[in-house]
């Protein structure tokens, strides 16, 4: 369902992407491993659109996504490495923002999805005061309220202890069984079924 | 179900409202900037009032454009360091109309206020009362118009790490029609004329800046994200 096709990308004189060709069917996970600087963000930023490749195409459901690209957005949900949250407000209010402009979304269905990541004794402070782990938990809630088909997750177990880390397999697992479609970096591999992970491995 | 285009703009807003509030002094800076600069003329110029009268028109706009540029350094730098400008570019809503609603919400918070205090630094300038009305006016569709072209500058500088001198090198060129037709409306407000060709001219500046602005702010903004 998503395909990526000899995708080449330069970064300044840096040929970072060498033809990246790989495709993810629902119900599975591409995991991206590689060391640092091999280009698994770049690769990601560039599937999500926020980088053009200088060549090669990225398709979904057969149709080129920058071709349609608020289509393909609306089902697409990005979790870089940095939370994407405003410190001066509460987590409560960066979900109700975030997840608002995608969709509509009840108080309850936020409140749901912040307890189901552990994160809701601490949805109403303000995210500067929060530590780096707490701010990814409610990043987290605000991937699953996105209900989002495709999962575009940058190294999603950064800063998180034991119990987040597996939180992050199991909804990536519910996510699965829900034929959604995932492409995750990763350091370390996530604990999913092996018949569900596709790795691709880039080379520096 | 996909939310529709007004209540994104409701929610942009609404949130820009709230960050605003919760730090207000980076919203008094640009107001108190346009004020210390117009109430500093009378003391440095001539304690004339017939002199500072003629003066004012220009102190006041040279003041509003400069308290503007400053401004737009917080328009879309902090939402880009932070991602999430990068969550409204993916949200699968059109990102030229979030800008839009994210540019008239500063206009709000930063043209509005700045209007509304004209008066303050006038009177020290010797302008009439009879005049305020159309000071403001000018003054509020000016900063619209001056917010809309600026918008393209702060998306275009997204990319340079040291943005704020080169906005202010791209907004200048823009700005420079809003500043004669604006100057030239409060002129004649002063003189007790009939202003209403300047701000003929100030409202089709403003009509083609929500018509285009929008659309490269947002193509400016992708591509400072890359």
């Amino acid at each position: 369902m998503l395909n990526v096709q000899g995708l080449h990308l330069w970064r300044g004189d840096r040929h970072v992407l060498r033809n990246v060709s790989f495709s993810v069917e629902p119900g599975r996970c591409a995991l991206l491993t590689g060391r640092n600087g091999a280009g698994k963000t770049t690769l990601l930023r560039a599937i999500a659109g926020l980088l053009e490749p200088e060549e090669g195409a990225v398709t979904w459901r057969g149709a080129p996504a920058r071709a349609t690209r608020d289509a393909f957005h609306a089902e697409t949900v990005y979790l870089g490495h940095e939370p994407p949250l405003k410190g001066d407000l509460t987590g409560r209010e960066n979900l109700g923002f975030s997840v608002g402009i995608r969709r509509a979304v009840t108080a309850a269905e936020i409140d749901a999805a912040l307890t189901r990541t552990g994160a809701r004794e601490f949805a109403d402070r303000q995210v500067r005061t929060l530590s780096a782990g707490q701010r990814r938990r409610i990043a987290l809630a605000g991937v699953l309220l996105a209900e989002a088909t495709l999962w575009l997750l940058d190294e999603p177990t950064t800063n998180l202890d034991a119990d987040g880390q597996q939180l992050v397999a199991e909804l990536a697992a519910d996510h699965l069984a829900k034929q959604g479609l995932i492409v995750a970096a990763v350091h370390h591999s996530l604990p999913l079924p092996a018949d569900r992970v596709v790795g691709i491995e880039l080379a520096a | 179900m996909k939310t529709p285009a007004l209540s994104v703009a409701v929610l942009v807003a609404r949130r820009d409202l709230r960050l605003a509030f919760r730090k207000p002094s980076q919203l008094l800076q640009p107001l108190l900037f346009f004020l210390i600069v117009a109430t500093l003329f009378p003391l440095t110029l001539t304690p004339e009032l017939s002199r500072l009268r003629d003066a004012a028109p220009g102190v006041l706009w040279v003041g509003a454009l400069l308290s503007s540029l400053l401004a737009l350094e917080f328009l879309f730098r902090e939402d880009a360091q932070d991602g999430t400008l990068e969550q409204f570019a993916l949200s699968g809503q059109s990102l030229t109309w979030m800008l839009f609603a994210k540019t008239c919400t500063h206009w709000l918070l930063t043209g509005v206020p700045l209007a509304l205090a004209a008066p303050l630094a006038a009177g020290a300038l010797g302008v009439p009362t009879a005049a305020m009305p159309g000071l403001i006016a000018a003054l509020l569709l000016g900063s619209f118009a001056m917010s809309l072209t600026g918008a393209i500058s702060a998306g275009l500088t997204l990319g340079a790490r040291r943005g704020g001198v080169l906005l202010s090198l791209l907004s200048l060129p823009l700005a420079v029609p809003i500043l004669v037709f604006g100057a030239d409306a409060t002129q004649r407000a002063i003189a007790g004329d009939d202003f209403a060709a300047p701000m003929y001219l100030l409202g089709a500046i403003a009509v083609l800046g929500i018509t285009l602005a929008p659309l490269a702010a947002a193509a400016a903004v992708r591509i400072g994200l890359e």
